[in-house]
């Protein structure tokens, strides 16, 4: 895994102290309030990035440099802001009985309805190569909120994650049939090799999950998230399979999607009746967050698709 | 600290309102031409509403059936 190319003056910075191999990042920490789009967006997905594999460049030592870890929490404060201004929660509704409808209820433009009947192949080929990004770390960034819960939210939530690794078996994991999808796509299956592609949309929705994953003060927005994301799969995965099948791809990548809809059914019962239920019989105070974190997965995921059918020249279709 | 343990519910049968059964652990469901169909995950959903597409597993169809159509 390589350092990416900077998109501005605070990743300009950012990537040329960490090839440098100095650990004194004064300037990057002067450039971090003022950084805003895309610079800011790469320069936060980097250094979360130190939490995941790394970078073969950069020591592992500075995954925890006081530094690094200050201009992430000025780039951090900056994104949650942004997300909780354009949150509102919802009034009167129970977070366990009525985020289907709710989630249900809400209108976005829709990518997989795009790619069922009328994408064309490069289309296609252009999502995987952005959607690459979270997908190649599918579940990952969810990981980190498990030591954070109590008993029973826990359990439920391995439970779903045991499925989501392969219940143990590699070739069944979800990152990895995603990446022998590319494979097969004629794609390169690492997740570096499109990071200068992928714009604001993408590593926003990146860093927001890696932000909620990392800090126990947001475990409730996680989770919320996590309700959303698994709670919009199951019909969108379907609609993918059949647009692939449509075009041709092969086998290994629509079975991925083929494997998402009955996954996703799973988990999406999981998500909100088992691990959401038990988070907030132990933790009531965190509802407002369960929504907040299901918002922000409809809002961004809204923001990415508007952003690719506008670039297509499509006109938005609403799910 | 008191002297009973603490013991959570686990059922392997959960019913979900408005959508599928989960089943916990490996089963064989036979349908009704009589075809046996194993399960193959930690959890799987069964579809209750009928209209699955991959029935007899959830596809997450019931979710656009009107509530009058969907599983109590």
């Amino acid at each position: 895994m390589h350092l990416p190319h900077p998109r501005g003056p605070l990743t300009e910075e950012l990537l040329g102290a960490l090839r440098s191999g100095i650990d004194d990042f004064y300037a990057v920490l002067a450039a971090a309030p003022t950084a805003t789009g895309e610079d800011a967006a790469l320069a936060l997905w980097v250094l979360h990035e130190l939490h995941y594999r790394g970078f073969g460049e950069v020591p592992e030592q500075l995954e925890w440099d006081p530094q690094l870890i200050r201009v992430r929490r000025v780039l951090e404060h900056d994104l949650e802001n942004r997300l909780r201004d354009r949150f509102t929660a919802p009034e009167g509704l129970s977070f366990v009985e009525d985020v289907f409808d709710w989630i249900d209820g809400h209108e976005g433009p829709s990518l997989a309805r795009h790619v069922h009947r009328d994408a064309d192949r490069e289309q296609v080929l252009e999502l995987f190569r952005l959607r690459s990004l979270y997908h190649l770390k599918e579940a990952d960034p969810t990981a980190w909120v498990v030591p954070r819960l109590g008993v029973r939210a826990k359990a439920a939530l391995m439970e779903l994650q045991y499925d989501e690794y392969g219940a143990g078996d590699p070739n069944r994991l979800h990152h990895h049939l995603f990446a022998e999808g590319m494979r097969a796509s004629g794609l390169e299956p690492a997740y570096d090799a499109y990071l200068h592609l992928v714009p604001l949309e993408v590593l926003e929705q990146n860093n927001a999950l890696s932000m909620f994953g990392l800090h126990r003060r947001l475990r409730g927005a996680a989770l919320g998230h996590l309700a959303a994301f698994e709670a919009t799969s199951s019909l969108p995965s379907r609609r993918m399979a059949q647009g692939l099948e449509r075009l041709g791809f092969p086998a290994e990548m629509v079975d991925y999607y083929a494997e998402h809809v009955e996954a996703d059914a799973v988990h999406e019962q999981l998500a909100v009746r088992t691990i959401c239920a038990a988070l907030l019989e132990e933790e009531p105070e965190l509802e407002e967050d369960l929504w907040f974190g299901a918002f922000t997965c409809l809002d961004l995921e809204d923001r990415f698709a508007r952003t690719m059918l506008a670039r297509w020249g499509v006109e938005e279709e609403v799910a | 600290m008191s002297a009973a343990g603490t013991h959570f519910e686990h059922p392997d049968v959960v019913v979900c309102p408005g959508g599928p059964m989960l089943l916990r652990g490996k089963h064989t469901i036979e349908d009704a031409d009589g075809v046996p169909h194993e399960t193959t995950r930690p959890v799987t959903a069964v579809c209750r509403c009928d209209r699955s597409a991959s029935f007899p597993w959830c596809d997450g169809t019931h979710r656009v059936l009107p509530a009058k159509l969907r599983p109590t």
